[in-house]
């Protein structure tokens, strides 16, 4: 390939160093306040940057779905390289199941006409790990998840997939959508050029409508499933913290030797 | 019982049989009165032991020539379920390809699929799920609103493993549908770490290493302490991420989950995502040298201390005790 258009999904989450809770009344995962980029898809950003340069030419788009507006997240993704981003944006939205944000991500996807399409292996806050695989099959294409290594070889792609086992070397044709874990690629840091240009980067915002999607197949109106209960887990108790001063790993034998294991 | 049938997905490599599967057939028996498991490749070699945990049926897509199982398995069950034959639940693991085919089916039949599940159980006139959040410290219940076989992606060790004493489960092929470019995904080689010792989710003892260890060649007391006592070496992602050891040692959300007699954390902070993967071990021993570390609030016996001091003096004991 001499041009690879890359679209890498980003999701703007809450940053998980913060304290997360759920609504109670929706039972939602609480957005208000400023989203900060999964760091999980910073290595899909980088994935797609360097698969464009190599295959000399092509550009990454980022596509994410977020409540108001938000483009915190995305800015930081353009200030690493890619050139613009499409945001599916819409009130009608929230309470989202995996497969309404598949559906939107898919739609938006389709505009950019990739050659290839990245996501992160799962979320930090949603944890599915099906959205990739779920946009594969409403675009009509093959996916290859929890991919570690990823090269170029003409219109196909070689992938090394993880396994329980090891790793399965995986030959895929292109048009594809890959998972990527992290560690695939070390995530460059954005420069101070690369931060002001992201500012006058393109973000094309998008609504529900925009997209041709009946609002009554996604957000909460399409969700499939519902919360019923959220309650504490059983607390497992702290037990005995001692000061190592030499002697820790005797503590350690007497343990083991207790609960029999020595 | 609530449910008439469920389908089971059989997670397999190559003739191996995963142990998530079994775990699954048996909560399936529970719950309804009729089993059937779905499998790619070849089954009769298989349909002994598919049998003995309670399906009557053991459906296969047949041989895929290299292709990954995601798309040919769903399509499959997709064909099935539009001709008319649709069970009230599938369930299958949150494994590679058990994710895998639980997403693309979910896409073709148009239902959502509840992931990361450890518990179910019947309720609301149907089943209800539960699954660990914020790393274990809540527990939330979900269920399916709309009609047609809900899709069930489950966690392993969440149920254990039971033989019903059934004979063989009976084999047949199911026709997989034209897939098109969806099934365009080929192996073309495959490659097995080489692994000595228990197996990670199977060891009594499992003993992990993390960032704390400060460097790759440090994961060798790891190794040696998990060796002495007879378990298995596990890791946090930090250092898989780094490279220092292979994924299939990773314990957590995204790595394999451990139930263990005991659990050696060693230099791990006790991220929520490492937790739920080892919260459940019957005794946990941390090893870390900042006090405030969060993996303390979970540890029967917690150790503040430098990891290279206190690895090397409790090998030595135990090397003493022969
Ligand atoms: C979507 C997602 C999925 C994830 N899945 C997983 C998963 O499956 N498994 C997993 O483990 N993580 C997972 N993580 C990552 C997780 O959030 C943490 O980043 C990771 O577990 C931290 O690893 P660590 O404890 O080794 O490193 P750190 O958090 O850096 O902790 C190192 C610890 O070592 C201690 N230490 C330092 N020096 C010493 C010394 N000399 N002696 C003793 N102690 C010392 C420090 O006090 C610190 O507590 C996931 C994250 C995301 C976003
Ligand atoms: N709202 C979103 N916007 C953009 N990408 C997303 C969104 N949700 C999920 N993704 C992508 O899909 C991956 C898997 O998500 P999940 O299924 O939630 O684990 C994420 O890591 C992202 O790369």
């Amino acid at each position: 390939m001499t041009s690879m258009n890359v679209v890498v999904c980003v999701k703007q989450i809450p940053d998980p160093a913060g304290v997360m809770k759920l609504d109670p009344g929706t039972h939602n995962l609480v957005r208000e306040g400023k989203l900060i980029l999964d760091d999980s898809d910073t290595y899909g950003v980088e994935m797609g940057l360097q698969l464009a340069e190599q295959a000399g030419g092509g550009e990454v788009t980022l596509v994410s779905m977020a409540p108001n507006s938000e483009t915190s997240g995305l800015r930081q993704a353009l200030a690493m390289g890619a050139v613009k981003a499409i945001l599916v944006s819409d009130p009608s939205l929230a309470g989202s199941d995996a497969l309404g944000t598949a559906k939107v991500l898919a739609a938006a996807i389709k505009r950019a006409e990739p050659d290839l399409v990245l996501t992160a292996t799962e979320s930090t806050d949603g944890y599915t790990g099906t959205i990739p695989v779920q946009i594969a099959e409403l675009l009509g294409m093959p996916s290859v998840t929890f991919s570690k290594k990823v090269t170029v070889a003409g219109d196909k792609l070689t992938v090394e997939r993880q396994t329980e086992e090891g790793y399965d070397e995986v030959e895929v044709p292109l048009p594809a959508v890959i998972s990527v874990t992290a560690g695939v690629v070390e995530p460059r840091y954005p420069s101070f050029k690369g931060i002001m240009a992201a500012k006058g980067k393109p973000v094309d915002e998008l609504t529900v409508a925009d997209l041709g999607l009946d609002a009554g197949s996604v957000g909460a109106a399409g969700a499939g499933q519902e919360v019923t209960a959220v309650t504490p887990a059983e607390a497992r108790k702290a037990g005995e913290i001692v000061v190592d001063e030499g002697e820790g790993f005797q503590q350690v034998v007497a343990y083991l030797e207790r609960i029999k294991v020595i | 019982m609530a449910l008439n049938t469920i389908w089971v997905v059989v997670d397999r490599t190559g003739d191996k049989v995963a142990s998530v599967a079994f775990e699954l057939l048996t909560k399936a028996r529970q719950l309804a009165g009729s089993v059937e498991a779905i499998t790619w490749g070849d089954a009769s070699g298989i349909a002994d032991q598919i049998g003995a945990y309670g399906a009557s049926a053991l459906h296969t897509t047949g041989d895929l020539g290299g292709a990954l199982p995601g798309p040919a398995v769903a399509g499959a069950i997709a064909a099935q379920i539009s001709g008319g034959r649709a069970p009230d639940a599938i369930f299958l693991a949150q494994s590679y390809n058990g994710r895998d085919i639980a997403g693309r089916l979910s896409a073709r039949i148009d239902k959502p699929a509840l992931t990361n599940i450890v518990g179910l159980a019947e309720g609301d006139g149907g089943l209800v799920s539960e699954h660990a959040i914020f790393g274990g410290t809540e527990i939330l219940n979900a269920k399916f609103n709309g009609s047609g076989p809900g899709i069930y992606v489950i966690r392993a060790k969440s149920f254990g493993p039971e033989e019903s004493g059934g004979g063989a489960a009976s084999v047949d092929t199911w026709d997989v549908p034209d897939l098109g470019a969806v099934g365009g995904a080929k192996i073309v080689s495959s490659h097995v770490e080489e692994t000595s010792g228990p197996k990670l989710d199977e060891a009594a003892v499992v003993v992990s290493g993390g960032r704390g260890l400060g460097d790759a060649d440090s994961y060798k007391l790891i190794e040696d302490l998990a060796k002495l006592l007879k378990g298995a070496p596990g890791a946090s992602r930090a250092i898989v991420d780094a490279g220092w050891v292979p994924y299939s040692h990773q314990v957590g959300q995204t790595g394999k989950t451990v139930k263990p007699t005991v659990y050696i954390a060693c230099g791990i902070s006790g991220a929520t995502q490492h937790m739920v993967g080892m919260k459940s071990a019957k005794n946990i021993i941390a090893i870390n040298k900042d006090q405030e570390a969060p993996i303390f609030s979970i540890a029967d016996l917690g150790i503040v201390g430098d990891v290279k001091k206190v690895l090397p003096a409790l090998i030595e004991a135990l090397q003493k005790r022969g």
